[in-house]
């Protein structure tokens, strides 16, 4: 059995023109040890699935789902007491932008002992050894005076590294990343990828890796899941997306990159009817 | 099949721009009369300034007229009440309503004049700070933090007392008071304008200092100008009825509604008519413009996500 | 954060200049000759005349009389009352701690209510609570606040008999002078019902002082919780399993106190400026009061000394703003 596996998830915003739907029965389903890239564009829907998932969306938004069950138990029918009590520390999430991730008034040892604080029985002392460790695990140098640091004083891919530390503080069965990369420089990207990997080979979780970066999706990912508009547009192994993709909207991805690029115009993903391709094939 | 063949992909050309832009004032206006509090403060106060200009129509006595049969005559919908006072009379029989209406006059009147003061000021004297720089720059604005370090309405107190009480004189203090807030508006702006390209082109094409100051920076800086304004006029209306009250502005007989709570003070027991509606009229008026001024904020606001 | 103080000592030395030169001008600038204004009333014969011409030294150039004012000011010489000739100062510190005591407790009632007001409006955006407190917060600070006064006045005190009409204790209460402030001497002198008397005179002045600050902190405060709970931080504090309580109250509430204290600092200017009127309608024997008298009474050494003081006071309040600023910010406390 998967340890998640969400079947036709739909996620709907109110507006003044009716109700949106940022995602439109979505399926998908992540194992331990594997990872799971999810694709596409910028208002495809992938975060808000994720963010679904996790529990974080807004009261404004309606999340509909045949089932969304982590470990066997479906999140729609926990109580948020319940659902709480896995967040943080069964399944974690980070985000984009990992300075603005942290809070800036308190220090970096603050906010990771939280979190230990919430879901654990160690006291102080324990917690702040296991903070230290958790910093030399993600790779931060000098860790006992960094808990006192703020994020301020810290750069970018410090930061994400102390998110790293936060999520992964509680053993987490399952981590969701959402583009951990895309704001940090070229050369933190590649490091901070290699140590979400290593932790999740050491522990064997389950990694979903939100992004749009199809470099990232050959060189980290198991499988991959390319979403549109809402909709689940390709789903399989990483290999077989590459060389013999199905979708028509993930051929078009792939001969948007500058890679793949022929002759001297690059050609672009038009805007086209969802209805016209429909699902996973 | 070649990337190009599918129909499915498209090359850039095909791509469509989106919607043709809207003109600025237009789109501004729209947002702005999207805000049902905003359209009703200006519904108020478009209402007000009407009865300012018809008051002499509208107005059922004079100001002045004292009825000495009716003193102290209390709302017409009260048991003793008179149908022709609506709002029934002061101490020297003089209908409270018609000196309201008169009132408006003064209380708008006071507005307009105080923030046109103060914004024509403050903008020249900031225009010219952040325009310099340097040490006239710093000049300017340590006066400038002279006069904010003073509790505005005690240093309005003290500016009447040097130039002696009356309407005009307290509007000019007021001024003087408020004034510093528009010149570090504009101050601020033109500091963030100067060195944008637009400004260097000018100044290549051979535009003067002066031209240069009013006719290419300053439009831009408008903004958070006009929203400084409605602030600024509400609290014109509210100190120049402070000072009334305190004796230092309009002196009575003036149906200036701060002057009419003066002398209404002494008859809060007896007669709560003559205390309650000058106040009433003051809120109204300052609720429509702090209403618009919100409305404004929300639209000419540069930070606000708008959906 | 030495460094930031410091900085910001310096900083107000240019405007404390500046107060001292307004303060100074403001009788000479007052028109006619400057001894008849302050003889008044009496009038001054023509030896009287020189004579006090050359003890206060009007005779001398002007720059000269500028630094034997500030000399005085520094030796603690703010000017003699003509009405009760007694020494500015004096007067000032005899009034001070009245204005201090009602200030006090109409900030703190601000605060406490206002920030309580802002973070459940911006919790519950666009409820009944939301549009309630905001509502009310507009029509706080669009009233004229003498206004209010007499119309809680009219209702409690008249009508209902609930509140007293004036002064800072009931005239059946004597009891030693310690401090200046009637909540301490009351609870001090240990009289039956001299501190009830002491908060019971307070209740409405507190009120009509506290009104403006409230509706601007109310409203600051849920700008800034608004602003604060849109960014990731707050998701981050979710994602951690935390109780939305504590999300709020703790993550969010530390990062949206920070703009909100700058605008408590900005409301104690307006406090002063309010308290001149609440002062004069409860007959409350502070230094608000005490400038209107002394104005109408053309007490004019006391409405420059005055005028100084409160200036001043005003400053030092601004400043330790400042400095909690910077103490409760952590990019400016740890660079």
């Amino acid at each position: 059995m998967a340890l998640l596996e969400v079947r036709n998830l739909s996620v709907a915003f109110e507006t003044a023109a009716g109700a949106f739907f940022a995602v439109k029965g979505v399926d998908l389903s992540a194992d331990a040890g594997e990872v799971l890239a999810i694709v596409g564009e910028s208002g495809s829907g992938k975060s808000v699935a994720m963010l679904a998932v996790m529990g974080l969306l807004p009261p404004a938004a309606t999340v509909t789902a045949d089932a969304m069950c982590f470990e066997g138990r479906d999140l729609l029918t926990l109580t948020p007491r319940q659902r709480r009590d896995l967040s943080g520390s069964a399944m974690a999430m980070i985000f984009q932008e990992p300075v603005a991730s942290l809070n800036p008034c308190f220090t970096v040892g603050f906010q990771i002992e939280e979190t230990l604080r919430e879901h654990t029985d160690l006291g102080a002392a324990a917690r702040r050894a296991r903070a230290i460790e958790l910093l030399t695990q993600v790779g931060i140098p000098a860790p006992e005076e960094r808990l006192g640091s703020f994020p301020h004083q810290l750069s970018g891919g410090q930061c994400q590294r102390v998110m790293i530390a936060i999520a992964t503080a509680c053993n987490p069965r399952l981590l969701i990343a959402d583009e951990p990369t895309t704001a940090l420089d070229v050369t933190i990207q590649k490091q901070i990828l290699e140590l979400l990997l290593r932790l999740q080979a050491e522990h064997g979780m389950a990694l979903v890796l939100i992004t749009h970066d199809m470099g990232v999706v050959a060189e980290t990912a198991d499988r991959v899941i390319v979403q549109y508009n809402g909709r689940k547009m390709e789903d399989t192994d990483v290999l077989s997306l590459f060389e013999r993709p199905r979708s028509a909207y993930t051929r078009a991805l792939l001969s948007a990159l500058p890679e793949n690029a022929t002759g001297s115009r690059l050609p672009t993903v038009s805007t086209f009817a969802a209805a016209a391709e429909d699902g996973a094939a | 099949m070649s990337a190009t063949d599918d129909p499915h992909i498209g090359t850039a050309e095909q791509e469509p721009l989106g919607p043709p832009p809207v003109a600025p004032w237009r789109e501004n206006w729209r947002y702005f009369t999207s805000n049902r509090g905003a359209v009703l403060g200006l519904t108020v106060l478009g209402l007000m300034v009407l009865t300012a200009i018809f008051a002499p129509l509208i107005a059922p006595h004079e100001t002045a007229t004292q009825y000495r049969d009716a003193l102290l005559a209390p709302p017409a919908w009260t048991a003793n009440g008179r149908a022709e006072f609506l709002l029934g009379t002061d101490a020297l029989g003089r209908d409270i309503l018609s000196r309201l209406i008169y009132g408006a006059r003064y209380s708008l009147a006071i507005g307009l004049v105080v923030v046109t003061l103060a914004l024509i000021s403050g903008i020249l004297v900031g225009l010219v700070a952040g325009y310099c720089g340097g040490w006239v720059d710093a000049l300017i604005m340590r006066v400038m933090d002279i006069i904010l370090a003073f509790p505005s309405l005690l240093l309005a107190l003290v500016l009447v007392a040097i130039i002696g009480p009356g309407l005009f004189n307290a509007m000019l203090a007021i001024a003087v008071v408020l004034q510093p807030h528009f010149a570090r508006l504009t101050r601020g702006a033109v500091m963030a304008e100067k060195s944008r390209e637009y400004v260097t082109s000018a100044k290549v094409a051979g535009a003067g200092h002066l031209r240069l100051m009013l006719v290419t920076i300053l439009p831009n800086c408008l903004g958070p100008l006009i929203v400084q304004a409605t602030l600024s006029f509400s609290n014109a209306i509210l100190d120049a009825a402070a000072l009334g009250f305190l004796g230092m502005g309009a002196q009575p007989p003036t149906p200036e509604w701060g002057t009419m709570l003066a002398e209404a003070r002494e008859f809060i027991t007896s007669a709560w008519w003559v205390v309650t509606m000058p106040g009433v009229a003051i809120l109204i008026t300052v609720l429509a413009i702090n209403l618009i001024g919100d409305g404004l904020r929300d639209t000419l606001d540069p930070k606000l996500k708008r959906s | 954060m030495l460094r930031f103080i410091l900085n910001r000592l310096v900083l107000i030395i240019p405007t404390f200049v500046g107060i001292t030169l307004v303060a100074f001008l403001f009788i000479r600038l007052l028109p006619g000759d400057p001894v008849i204004l302050m003889a008044g009333e009496r009038g001054v014969s023509p030896e009287r005349h020189a004579e006090l011409m050359a003890q206060f030294g009007f005779d001398q150039p002007l720059w000269k009389q500028y630094a034997d004012y500030v000399g005085g000011l520094l030796q603690g010489d703010f000017g003699y009352s003509f009405s009760t000739k007694k020494p500015v100062l004096t007067e000032f510190m005899s009034r001070f701690p009245a204005t201090l005591e009602l200030a006090v407790c109409a900030i703190v009632l601000a605060t406490v209510l206002g920030v309580a007001a802002g973070i459940l409006a911006a919790v519950r955006r666009g409820g009944w609570i939301d549009q309630l407190t905001m509502g009310t917060a507009l029509i706080g600070y669009s009233m004229p606040i003498f206004w209010w006064a007499l119309l809680l006045i009219i209702l409690f005190s008249t009508t209902l008999g609930w509140t007293p009409v004036s002064g800072r204790i009931s005239l059946m209460q004597f009891f030693p002078d310690v401090t200046g402030f009637m909540l301490i001497d009351s609870l001090l002198s240990g009289k039956p019902g001299a501190f009830w008397s002491a908060v019971h005179h307070l209740i409405l002045p507190t009120i009509v002082l506290a009104t403006i600050p409230l509706a601007v902190i109310a409203r600051q405060t849920r700008s800034a919780m608004l602003e604060v709970l849109g960014e990731i931080y707050i998701m981050t504090a979710k994602s951690k399993g935390l109780a939305p309580r504590r999300v709020v109250w703790l993550h969010a509430l530390r990062n949206a106190l920070i703009p909100v204290v700058t605008t408590i600092g900005l409301q104690v200017s307006v406090l002063m400026g309010g308290a001149i009127l609440t002062e004069t309608i409860f007959s409350w024997p502070g230094v608000g009061k005490w400038m209107i008298d002394s104005i109408s009474r053309r007490d004019y050494q006391v409405v420059q000394g005055g005028l100084l003081l409160i200036a001043v006071m005003v400053m030092i309040v601004n400043l330790t703003v400042d400095i909690l600023y910077g103490l409760i910010n952590p990019r400016v406390r740890h660079r």
